[in-house]
């Protein structure tokens, strides 16, 4: 796109999709913004009129804001972690010639294929059970008493479970990545006199610099929002309550339109806190 | 130092025997070319002594020490790649530093040594690029210039200059030469074109299917090709080739005849036949000349321009002093 002309053409023909994608977005965050300034009690008399910035102060101050903002910061950190360490670590083990590779690449993409409050669901019983859980069994196996996951650990037990969904994808997308990488490179590199360490330091790593920030991204858009996870399991408890849960609850369970929606803006507000940091951070290596 | 010997050296792939046992000495200081058709095993042979790939059986001395089962790191070689293989995010100096990096060079000794290479390489102006903002002679230029401040025992080219284009690929030829001339080091390097091997060998080693055809230095193989292989594949363009009765008059089953030893003459030559495509190269004139009724086609080159137009007929003098002889085995008689 180079010409003047072609330039003003390639406007014209994406304008279409820019209204429509615009359009999707733009109605329900105005809406949110709406309700956010009024009282609006569904079952409690409806709409009570304008109450200015109210709704904001009541979320911003009540005592579940900074944990729940907290929590969602800990699950996106502690997933994001996970699956990039052994996104990376499983690409490579992928990447190695071995017997029946294409079953088990397909093996390990699976995960993704599950809905999300399956797995929770599996997860939730048959893994976590204190009970009849495999991991109560394994611990007792060894003589230990069972943890109780889900309330003891139950920030973990979300992290592993948001973890183990998540994993497919980056390693699907740092598997093509390394596939790409010339081969050629790492045998000059082993010419070089770089030992295996330093070459994954040296050569395989800064290649896959741009689909870890790929990674990176697109994970933290969808994990700032998981929910699912949390209703099937804790259901918010144990200091699971994460900034999307405590809406829910405000809005569905409080029946408080006005000040879900408050709390609406301020997970908009925090996504792009996020967003700014990650983009200075990584966003960098999008450039080159 | 950098004599490299080969025992019985052999590959294989699987099934598929790349390299049948071989054997070969590399001398110190010496300038090898690999030559062949594609997919005869140069890079597979140039890989094995590199270590980057595991011999099959045999062994491969450097310097009179058994190397076969060192890494390669440790075989103090160099390797320029054909696709260069520089590392796309590092700058051209830390690039050329890698090596030193790896192998703890202190700083001072670093930057002497990158100073030194990139004055000699004529990159000095481009130290601080990335390797995807250099053209592809600098490109070639920075693979050399990390190849030569490991102070390596031997070069290993892997047909460096195939990706460059023809005016430059003549440059590279001259500097690789020079820069052989000027360290006196011993380099292996691959090609599948004879020019660039005829120009810059001490010793050309050309290779079929894994086989040694011929080891000798290039005017010997122009002189004296030791089967009718060797004789077709060195010498531009290729040598006529001659079946039938006509080499069964110099008691061979084949003769061959290069094309700067025919001469045209006026009339009553030895052979005759119709002026088919003519390459006016200036200096030189190729006719391609067909229907002698001694081969598909002969070429002959004339030096100077020459009045002779497409459909005319020719006069060939082959001279009796340049005619190679080969039996039904396709070795050379002698
Ligand atoms: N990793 C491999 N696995 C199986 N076969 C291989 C492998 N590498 C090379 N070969 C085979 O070995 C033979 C020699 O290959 P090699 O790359 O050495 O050829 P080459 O002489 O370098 O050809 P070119 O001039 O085209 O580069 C080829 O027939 C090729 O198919
Ligand atoms: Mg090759």
């Amino acid at each position: 796109m180079a010409t003047k002309a072609s330039r003003s053409a390639a406007r014209l023909m994406m304008a279409p999709a820019v209204i429509l994608l615009l359009g999707w977005m733009l109605v329900p965050l105005c809406m949110t913004l709406y309700f956010s300034f009024k009282k609006y009690l569904p079952l409690r008399g409806g709409d009570l009129g304008w109450v200015g910035f109210d709704n904001y102060v009541r979320f911003f101050s009540s005592s579940a804001f900074w944990p729940s903002v907290i929590a969602t910061l800990v699950i996106v950190g502690g997933v994001l972690a996970i699956t990039v360490v052994f996104g990376i670590l499983l690409a490579i083990l992928l990447d190695q010639p071995m017997w029946g590779q294409g079953i088990v690449r397909i093996l390990v993409i699976a995960p993704f294929f599950v809905m999300p409050t399956v797995s929770a669901l599996v997860w939730k019983n048959m893994f976590m059970d204190p009970v009849n859980g495999l991991f109560a069994h394994l611990w007792k196996f060894f003589g230990a008493a069972p943890i109780e996951w889900l309330s003891q650990a139950s920030m973990t037990s979300i992290v592993i479970i948001v973890a183990w969904q998540w994993l497919p994808f980056a390693t699907l997308i740092l598997l093509t990545a390394i596939q790409s990488l010339d081969s050629e490179q790492l045998e000059a590199a082993e010419m070089d006199g770089a030992p295996p360490l330093s070459r994954f330091g040296y050569i395989t790593l800064p290649h896959l610099n741009r689909a870890i920030t790929v990674v990176v991204l697109i994970q933290t858009i969808f994990l700032l929002s998981i929910f699912a996870e949390i209703f099937v399991t804790t259901q918010g408890s144990f200091g699971t309550k994460t900034l999307t849960y405590l809406i829910y609850q405000r809005v569905l369970e409080s029946q408080n339109v006005g000040l879900g929606s408050a709390g609406g803006i301020f997970a908009v507000i925090l996504a792009n806190i996020v967003a700014i940091f990650l983009m200075r951070i990584v966003g960098k290596n999008l450039d080159a | 130092m950098g004599q490299i010997t080969l025992q019985q050296v052999t590959k294989n792939f699987g099934d598929v025997q790349v390299i049948p046992p071989l054997d070969l000495t590399i001398e110190d200081g010496e300038f090898t070319v690999f030559v062949g058709p594609s997919g005869c095993g140069k890079s597979t042979l140039l890989r094995l002594i590199a270590g980057l790939e595991d011999i099959t059986s045999g062994t491969i001395l450097i310097d009179g020490a058994d190397a076969t089962a060192i890494s390669p790191a440790k075989r103090g070689l160099a390797m320029v790649f054909q696709s260069y293989a520089l590392y796309p995010h590092m700058s051209v100096r830390k690039n050329i530093a890698f090596p030193m990096r790896m192998a703890g060079v202190d700083k001072a000794e670093q930057d002497r040594r990158i100073e030194q290479a990139a004055t000699a390489l004529n990159l000095t102006d481009y130290l601080d690029r990335r390797p995807g903002q250099l053209s592809g002679g600098q490109r070639q230029r920075v693979a050399i210039g990390r190849a030569i401040v490991r102070e390596p025992a031997a070069f290993l080219f892997d047909e460096p200059l195939s990706n460059l284009d023809a005016a430059l690929r003549v440059g590279m030829r001259l500097e690789i030469s020079e820069l052989h001339k000027r360290l006196e080091t011993t380099m292996v390097y691959v090609t599948h074109d004879q020019v660039e091997a005829m120009t810059m060998a001490d010793k050309i080693v050309v290779l079929r299917a894994g086989n040694i055809e011929q080891v000798g230095s290039p005017l010997d193989l122009y002189r004296t090709p030791r089967n009718v292989f060797v004789a077709g594949f060195i010498g531009s363009p290729k040598m006529n080739l001659i079946e039938g009765p006509e080499a069964a008059r110099h008691d061979a089953h084949t003769i061959g005849v290069r094309p700067e030893h025919i001469d045209v003459v006026e009339t009553d030559g030895q052979w005759q036949g119709r002026v088919g495509v003519a390459e006016h190269l200036g200096s030189d004139t190729f006719f391609h000349v067909h229907d002698t009724g001694l081969a598909e086609m002969l070429t002959v080159r004339v030096a100077g321009e020459v009045n002779l137009r497409h459909g005319d007929t020719i006069h060939l003098n082959p001279r009796a002093d340049q005619i190679h002889r080969f039996d039904d085995k396709g070795l050379r008689i002698q």
